[in-house]
């Protein structure tokens, strides 16, 4: 424990609670970003079927999901506004030097975010006013803008983890800047791809396990069974395609920043034969307790023989790397991932091998409760992902370059610490209220299904499912709004 | 290069205090609105027309701030250092604004409506506040490189007056607007009811901005000095000719006019503003020249903007087209086909 006691002492003592807001606005933040990069998608495919066949099953899965995207959309913006603040109130050091160095990701990400937001607001204000096709056409750029402001920020991650593009004057700062040499960073493409594919694979999994335990709970109807197929079958493609890029991008980490590869795999002394420890904690002197040792795997997996070296920790001075528990969190987040990333595989071919044989979903109750807790696993996996790439870089903010403690502001930490309680208490708040009023559309959205009998009888709608409003449903609509904005357009409510 | 990059984040200041501004003013009508009962018809104008284009209209934010951190990144650090509480706040309210607006949508129970609805006006009334003080703040001179966090950078008189002078505008511009997307809903007696309310917050502009002119004549007084001379007074005298316009034709019940001449006067006096304190971002400590970044980035930046009109324009001019043609309007219990939940009372 000595050296963390010693860096924390070196630390200004506002770098633990600028550290913990960050840690906590970003992490609460990331769970909904997967459903703002690809619920769009998953729902255009949704979409797409209802309008192709046309289905009004899926119809009204698309409609429902995009409720959901609305209330989620709105959480995501203004929390993710916040994070745009916090670049400043917490890390201007950062910005102030390195600014116009990786900013200009932000710029991307900022008018693919402008274009997301606009188009968002077409598509999920369309439904009742525009032709259907056109309606549908008009979404379809959402999951691109979506995956472009996904580059914009992970541009200026990787920036942080393998910093280029600049020359550094007699001084220290950043001259002779290369913007595409700046972007385009050795971590950009494995951090990319494997981003994009956790975003689908976790909003396929979260999506799909919600009709799981509609299933589990005996509704085996048309729409749940939908509901499910679709998004669990792009998650289920996706498992083992990003198995192999999690694994390209872990080795990439190998090549481009072995410390942080050393800590995320516990290896102390640079060397070759070097053993893989399944969990497992890092002590202080380099020896590591509990967890599982399997010798020579780490080797082969990072150079596919026994012999490849690989850099240890000690390879750079103690204030250069994360600490022994820095490490620890980083080597548990990454075991973690792995391992939810392995079981899903197992669940994907479970389907896949189903779906050969009997061209049907599994009958096993087990593989629904599986499909159910997938989700959840997903989201931990992102948190899991998330926290492997930010302690593992530690202590530097931008790799080799500038440490978090050159970066953080001046303002007192009792200040920190303040804004920290505000914000912990705002987000349990605004998350809190998001969950509830999502499970509430889904509790108001049952009891219909159950007092229509399901899918059996027909809706005045089916027939024009963008058409008019039918006449009884002009009614419910002026007498729940109250008369005074019931006149216009066709009843609208 | 670094000029034309510090107008571009002047226009997007000033499309935000539009854009922003007027989304912050539909807040602040929201929280004036009554009781439940007696507001209702006004928070359904309210939640009808911003639904569609609040989070477009926020995003103007992120962007100015990346153009500050991208273009002039030791601006940016020394803003962020020096106005600390007040941007911090500025933050949480945006937090609390958004999640208000966005969660009394779908809530059904009028408790939760309520609680939604009181943060979101609360939020809509702390925000721009705070954010106009920062503003001011940095007109009046008291944001150098260097400058610790104090409370002296954002509680001075200039600070509160641009604060409150915010919150005016941003009423101002909500009620005009509300005034004519009234007329759209086709709930005619909200045309009058918000045609009185804007002209009220008119006369509130005036009387702050009279009030500010012997304050900010010594407090702020480079500023003050390029407002009241060459083409930040043009500025002025044509944001003032926008501001009676509009009062006119509101006067004369042609709400559709009156919305451009009101994002006319607000935009024009940001405009003024970024006129008066050239060449200098903090006056009278550092330039745009000083402040500037790389110039391979900033030309990037030029790119990267000029991309962002052609993308985003036109997308932009189709939703505010679609919206104000009655295009766009949120999914029904009905399209959803949802039924009510034990508990519901709305």
């Amino acid at each position: 424990m000595l050296s963390t006691v010693i860096h924390a002492a070196d630390a200004p003592s506002q770098m633990l609670p600028a550290r913990e807001l960050m840690a906590f606005t970003l992490g609460s933040h990331i769970l909904l970003v997967p459903f703002g990069v690809a619920l769009p998608a998953i729902t255009l495919l949704m979409h797409h079927r209802a309008l192709r066949r046309n289905d009004p099953v899926a119809l009204k899965l698309a409609r429902r999901w995009s409720a959901v995207m609305a209330v989620q959309f709105a959480i995501g913006v203004v929390t993710g506004t916040v994070l745009s603040f916090e670049l400043g109130l917490l890390w201007p050091g950062m910005m102030g030097r390195w600014g116009d160095v990786f900013g200009l990701g932000f710029g991307i990400e900022a008018w693919a975010f402008f274009l997301e937001a606009v188009l968002i607001a077409i598509y999920l204000y369309g439904w009742r006013h525009l032709k259907p096709w056109t309606h549908f056409w008009l979404g379809v750029p959402l999951p691109l803008a979506a995956l472009m402001g996904a580059f914009g920020i992970i541009a200026a991650n990787s920036w942080m983890n393998t910093p280029q593009g600049f020359d550094l004057d007699a001084s220290g700062n950043p001259v002779d800047i290369h913007v595409r040499q700046a972007i385009f960073t050795p971590m950009f493409g494995p951090e990319y791809w494997h981003f994009v594919v956790a975003m689908f694979l976790t909003a396929g999994y979260v999506v799909a396990g919600v009709y799981a335990v509609g299933w589990l709970r005996g509704r085996r109807d048309r729409y749940h069974r939908l509901g499910f197929t679709l998004p669990f079958t792009v998650a289920a493609i996706l498992t083992p395609i990003q198995f192999m890029i999690g694994d390209a991008t872990a080795r990439a980490v190998f090549h481009k920043q072995p410390v942080k590869f050393a800590a995320t795999e516990l290896v102390w002394e640079t060397d070759t034969h070097v053993p893989e420890y399944l969990f497992g904690r890092l002590n202080e002197d380099g020896t590591i307790s509990g967890g599982i040792k399997i010798p020579q795997l780490d080797s082969i997996l990072a150079g596919f023989k026994p012999s490849t070296q690989v850099t240890g920790l000690t390879s750079v001075p103690a204030s250069d790397r994360p600490t022994a528990v820095q490490a620890t969190i980083a080597h548990w987040a990454f075991d973690i991932m792995v391992t939810i990333g392995s079981l899903l595989i197992l669940l994907a071919l479970w389907y896949a091998w189903s779906w050969l044989r009997h061209r049907d979903l599994p009958r096993s109750r087990w593989f629904f409760r599986c499909a159910a807790v997938a989700g959840a696993a997903c989201l931990i996996t992102v948190e899991c992902g998330w926290i492997t790439t930010e302690v593992g870089r530690q202590p530097w903010i931008v790799y080799n370059h500038m440490r978090v403690s050159e970066a953080v502001t001046d303002t007192r930490a009792s200040s920190l610490w303040t804004m920290f309680g505000v914000v912990v208490v705002v987000y349990i708040a605004v998350f809190g209220a998001f969950l509830l009023t999502v499970l509430k559309m889904r509790t108001r959205w049952r009891i219909a299904d159950e007092s229509s009998g399901g899918d059996s009888e027909p809706h005045p709608e089916d027939d024009s499912p963008y058409g008019p409003r039918g006449a009884l449903e002009v009614e419910v609509a002026d007498r729940a709004s109250g008369g005074a904005s019931g006149r216009h357009s066709g009843g609208a409510s | 290069m670094a000029d034309l990059i510090a107008w571009v984040l002047v226009v997007a200041i000033a499309a935000y205090a539009c854009a922003g501004g007027t989304d912050y003013g539909a807040g602040f009508w929201d929280l004036l609105a009554g009781g439940a009962e007696r507001g209702k018809p006004v928070r359904r104008l309210i939640d009808h027309a911003m639904a569609p284009v609040w989070e477009v209209n926020n995003v103007w934010l992120i962007f100015v701030f990346i153009v500050m951190w991208t273009g002039f990144p030791t601006m940016f650090q020394a803003v962020f250092e020096a106005m600390w509480l007040p941007l911090a706040l500025a933050a949480v309210g945006l937090v609390l604004r958004g999640a208000g607006f966005a969660l009394r949508k779908p809530a059904r129970r009028l408790a939760r409506r309520r609680i939604a609805g009181v943060l979101f006006a609360l939020a809509s009334l702390v925000t721009p506040f705070f954010l106009g003080a920062v503003l001011g703040g940095i007109a009046s001179g008291r944001v150098a490189v260097g400058t610790p966090a104090s409370a002296d950078a954002w509680a001075n008189p200039t600070s509160v007056l641009t604060g409150l002078l915010a919150i005016a505008s941003t009423a101002f511009l909500g009620a005009v607007f509300l005034s004519s997307d009234a007329r759209r809903f086709g709930a005619d007696d909200l045309v009058s009811y918000f045609r009185l309310r804007a002209l009220l917050a008119f006369a509130a502009v005036v009387v702050l901005a009279l009030i500010a002119l012997p304050v900010t004549h010594g407090d702020a007084r480079y500023v003050w000095e390029g407002l009241t001379t060459g083409w930040g007074l043009t500025m002025v005298i044509l944001a003032a000719l926008c501001g009676l316009a509009t009062v006119l034709l509101l006067w004369r019940g042609s709400p559709h006019w009156s919305r451009w001449t009101a994002v006319g006067s607000v935009a024009l006096t940001v405009g003024a503003w970024g006129m008066a304190q050239g060449p200098y971002l903090l006056p009278t400590s550092l330039t745009v020249t000083e402040a500037a970044g790389a110039a391979p980035t900033l030309n990037w930046l030029g790119i990267v903007t000029l991309i962002a009109i052609v993308l985003v324009g036109p997308a932009l001019v189709v939703l505010y087209r679609l919206d104000t043609l009655g295009q766009l309007e949120p999914l029904t219990d009905a399209d959803t086909r949802s039924a009510p939940a034990p508990g519901d009372d709305l």
